[in-house]
């Protein structure tokens, strides 16, 4: 490592033009680079941060202007480069890996193509720019180049595309690599192979490197350094273990409490929430931005605007009270309601559900063979990669979508149709959704209002005053109010969307509530405050939930089951902490280790390899085989294994037994639960 | 990619107290700042005003002959000059605005009304009806209006009635087929799941729940088609199948001077072609602001 800064941004301030008015996006942002270093930038959505890295590249948007500050790149002033230095600037010495590697690439160009534009650009052309194309492909550990030189993007799954985005990136040996939230589309066992490779790059490159993600579990396995951004502002900069394990900021703090935690669940405590919501970009602050959310808040803070405190060791805290920022309360109590026993005679009884869609000729069996129960008042966690059959599963429950003839689903005792047009009235209501994309969700164009309010009409049966009575505790019971019925859904932001929505599946009492991945468009103190209102309806109401998320905290939190799908297959099914705290499948198992922990605890790497197969044409026997870590032998490839009970109600479909499975985990199961 | 779309995908406003603009503000915000649209809109708001008061202002009777001055050209007492029957040509132009400005604005909601429904039933049902329903509007599409047009005048008589169904039905599967690719996409957002789970009848689901987000295409299409529907009925008048005499409609009285125009009585069609022209162009002007304005 040299002393030159990588990057130097010296009081960069940006405002975006909205309406006719500049609007203040980053204010007087101090943030420094040193070569080699990796740098992180977290922050909820609306903070900033990929506008400092466009402000870095001077790639702004139109309506964007820099208005104030300096950036250096290399000790070179990127705001006084003309055109054709800049453009020089952003080919040979910074390079950028957007979020959606999908929509980086050029779909109807071969990937050999783009790569060898590139070397073109530099001056190399023909064969040797295709030879070191193909090297860069290596490079990144894809292991067939030549053959993905051939293919288009749409050939590539998201995680080999991503990976040829940072080829790129690299292709011109950048002294300073921006990465922007790299892997937030990708799934958990896609997303712990990025970021090995790109942990495995930085100790062969000299780059310097500018990580952009709200996940603060990835940030802290990646960087050196992290910086907070808030409504801006850099609010905390430090090491990245310093400033995760011993925070000085209140926001960080309260950033840090919204997570499930170390196998945190329901039942054991509310998860912590920050109360109130992100300055508007271009408010005008007077004290200190974080000051209306913050509980430590005193006048000094409301009125004067804390400066940049200098707490040595690199440390930086934007906070008046830094010393006390650890003691801030918790905005939502700890405790909750005991849980009840559940003896109940199960709310849903599923048995030997299969859906088959043809695909050219060829049956594609999205869901086969599942079969579980619940009971009122629990949770089933559904966890696989995607194209496992978990959205398939809750359409098939919901009657969106047909199942194949023979199973059965059962509601409370009763059959329920197979087709949502022949179930009763109380059956379409028993079963009720919140979907991912609230914006998807409801319709635009009408008013909240409009929407409960039919909900109820259909789902409730109610009409005149009962409903506009119902409706007010409806609202209430969301934590909404009277004032969020007007308005359309597009006036509200992303959580108070989210409620309306939680709002909407409740109108009718349902029994059974599909939550298909309701936070994952969410920031993380949103998401906490809508996993505590879903457990709070939960104890409240006795309803029962399919929870379907890919971020395994989440799940764990609230979930008293959990069946693994493979390939539409339930691979493992059994209790919550049974399932998590193994022994476990082997599938669980790497889906496990693929998350990356906040406390940087070095977990039982098993990495799958290659992409989930096709469900039209699954391999034999096991359909894991292919990708198992723990495969024992010919028998994986030729038959496929029953789900067996290990332990009562907890049951596994793998041919190692389960004492086996147990010896094999044991060791690594103490290392990655430090809970 | 968060990064570029970044101003518009800023922190949704915090509570509805600092909501901003309906969706429906901001497009008139952004028309009333657009050039395109406001010439469009003045030239079609001149005729327009010509059409309701013309007749009212202007110098001449436009159905007076005055046989003495007969084929003047351009001067002062006649500023376009007289026609065969000694007739006002400006007293004509200003006055034959009438008949095309109501007929091709019915003919257009006509082809809306009926295009939406079509568009709305064969884009939410798909399969067999749109299969079918498709393939019939295809074969419709392929015949040429005047042809049509004819058939229907032998079968119902010219009136203005029958141009605006003429026209009108002729329009309408091109207006269905973008309302079907509208309504193809809408439909597999989750709000009309939603409305299947609370057990809501198809009218519902199309009219209520899928139709209000569908309007900013119809809009589009409709004011493109208003275009294609005065060059429809100027075109059908001038072949005598449209609108009849003695009325100055413009497609009319081209088709009954442009005989002359060799014999160098040029003002007698010169000025009703223009008048066509600059509709069509106001009109154009608008649909594309429009649709500008929709898209941006």
């Amino acid at each position: 490592m040299t002393d030159k800064n990588a990057l130097e941004l010296k009081d960069l301030s940006v405002a975006y033009r909205v309406g006719r008015r500049n609007r203040a996006v980053l204010r007087n942002v101090n943030l420094t680079i040193k070569a080699g270093e990796a740098y992180g930038l977290v922050g909820e959505s609306g903070c900033g941060k990929s506008t400092v890295a466009l402000s870095v590249v001077r790639y702004l948007p139109r309506n964007g202007s820099i208005t104030g500050g300096s950036i250096a790149l290399d000790g070179q002033d990127v705001m006084k480069l003309d055109s054709e230095a800049l453009r020089r600037a952003r080919a040979d010495s910074v390079s950028m890996v957007y979020q959606d590697p999908g929509k980086a690439l050029n779909p109807s160009l071969r990937i050999g193509r783009q790569l060898t534009e590139i070397f073109e650009l530099a001056g190399i052309t023909g064969q040797a720019a295709t030879d070191k194309a193909t090297a860069m492909l290596n490079r990144v550990r894809i292991s067939d180049p030549v053959s993905v030189m051939q293919r288009y993007p749409h050939q590539l799954s998201g995680g080999m595309q991503q990976r040829v985005a940072i080829a790129m990136a690299l292709a011109n040996d950048p002294s300073m690599l921006i990465l922007d939230e790299p892997t937030t589309g990708l799934d958990a066992t896609v997303e712990a192979e990025v970021l090995d490779l790109i942990g495995q790059l930085r100790r062969e490159l000299s780059a310097s490197i500018l990580f952009i993600s709200h996940n603060l579990a990835v940030v802290s396995n990646m960087c050196d350094r992290v910086g907070v951004l808030y409504a801006g502002m850099l609010v905390e900069e430090g090491s990245t273990k310093d400033v995760f394990n011993d925070p000085r900021h209140p926001y960080t703090v309260a950033l840090l409490r919204c997570l499930p935690r170390g196998g945190q669940r329901k039942d054991q405590g509310r998860l912590d929430t920050i109360p109130g919501f992100l300055p508007g970009i271009g408010a005008t602050i007077v004290g200190c931005a974080f000051a209306d959310r913050c509980a430590l808040a005193t006048e000094r803070c409301r009125a004067e605007p804390p400066p940049l405190y200098d707490l040595g060791d690199g440390r930086l805290s934007r906070c008046h009270y830094h010393d006390n920022a650890q003691s801030l309360p918790r905005a939502t109590p700890a405790d909750v309601p005991a849980a009840q026993p559940k003896q109940a005679p199960p709310v849903l009884q599923v048995e030997g559900l299969n859906k088959t869609y043809g695909s050219h000729g060829h049956p594609l069996r999205a869901v086969k063979d599942v079969s579980v129960s619940l009971r009122p008042g629990e949770t089933l966690g559904l966890v696989g990669e995607s194209g496992s059959g978990k959205t398939t599963f809750a359409r098939l429950l919901l009657g969106l979508v047909a199942p194949d003839d023979g199973g059965s689903i059962e509601l409370e005792g009763k059959k329920l149709a197979p087709r949502l047009a022949s179930r009763s009235e109380d059956q379409v209501k028993a079963v009720q959704i919140v979907f991912q994309n609230p914006d998807s969700a409801l319709n635009r164009s009408h008013s909240i209002r409009h929407i409960l309010s039919r909900a109820l009409k259909r789902l409730g049966g109610l009409s005149g005053r009962t409903l506009d009575t119902r409706l007010e505790e409806l609202v209430r019971s969301v934590r909404l109010t009277d004032r969020h019925l007007a308005v359309k859904p597009r006036q509200l932001s992303g959580g108070l969307k989210q409620r309306v929505a939680i709002a909407r599946a409740f109108a009718g009492d349902p029994r059974i509530v599909v939550c298909d991945e309701p936070t994952s468009a969410l920031d993380v103190s949103v998401q906490a405050a809508i996993l505590n209102l879903l457990a709070d309806l939960q104890s409240r109401q006795d309803v029962s939930y399919i929870f379907i998320s890919h971020d395994l905290g989440v799940v764990r939190y609230l979930s008293d089951k959990i069946a693994v799908l493979y390939l539409g297959r339930i691979m493992e099914f059994g209790p919550s902490e049974a399932v998590f705290s193994g022994p476990h499948h082997p599938y669980t198992e790497a889906l496990l280790s693929a998350v990356p922990k906040l406390d940087r605890t070095e977990s039982s790497r098993i990495r799958l390899d290659g992409e989930i197969p096709s469900a039209a044409n699954p391999p034999t026997g096991c359909v894991f085989h292919t990708r198992c870590p723990r495969k024992i032998g010919a028998i994986c490839e030729t038959q496929e294994p029953q789900l067996t009970e290990a332990q009562p109600g907890h049951t596994i479909r793998c041919h190692i037994p389960y004492a086996e499975l147990a010896r094999l985990q044991a060791p690594k199961i103490t290392a990655a639960e430090p809970a | 990619m968060s990064a570029t779309d970044t101003p518009a995908g800023l922190p949704a406003p915090a509570s509805p107290d600092t909501a901003s603009r309906s969706p429906w503000g901001e497009m008139l915000h952004s028309l009333l700042r657009s050039g395109t649209f406001l010439t469009g809109l003045f030239i079609l708001l001149f005729w327009v005003v010509c059409a309701l008061f013309g007749q009212y202002f202007v110098p001449y009777d436009p159905l007076a002959s005055d046989i003495i001055n007969a084929l003047t050209p351009p001067a002062a007492d006649h500023w376009f000059g007289t026609d065969q029957l000694g007739r006002d040509v400006f007293s004509r132009v200003i006055v034959g605005s009438r008949d095309i400005l109501t007929v091709a604005p019915l003919a257009t909601i006509l082809a809306t009304i009926a295009g939406t429904a079509l568009g709305l039933l064969i884009g939410y049902f798909r399969g067999i009806v749109d299969d079918i329903v498709s393939r019939v509007l295809e074969a419709f599409m392929a015949i040429p209006v005047v042809i049509i047009a004819l058939l229907a005048i032998v079968a119902l008589g010219t009136s203005k009635v029958t141009v605006i169904v003429v026209i009108g039905l002729s329009f309408a599967p091109i207006i269905a087929r973008t309302v079907r690719s509208a309504v193809l996409a809408e439909r597999e957002l989750d709000y009309v799941a939603a409305a299947k789970l609370r057990h809501e009848g198809a009218l519902h689901t199309m009219f209520v729940e899928i139709l209000p987000n569908v309007i900013p295409p119809i809009l589009v299409e409709t004011t493109v088609r208003l275009g294609y529907a005065i060059f429809a009925v100027a075109t059908l008048s001038f072949m005598g199948f449209g609108i009849q005499p003695p009325s100055p409609d413009w497609g009319l009285s081209i088709s009954s001077n442009y005989g002359m125009i060799g014999g160098g009585f040029w003002w007698t069609v010169l000025f009703d072609a223009l008048a066509i022209a600059s509709l069509v162009i106001g009109v154009n002007l608008v649909a594309d602001g429009v649709h500008g304005a929709f898209n941006d």
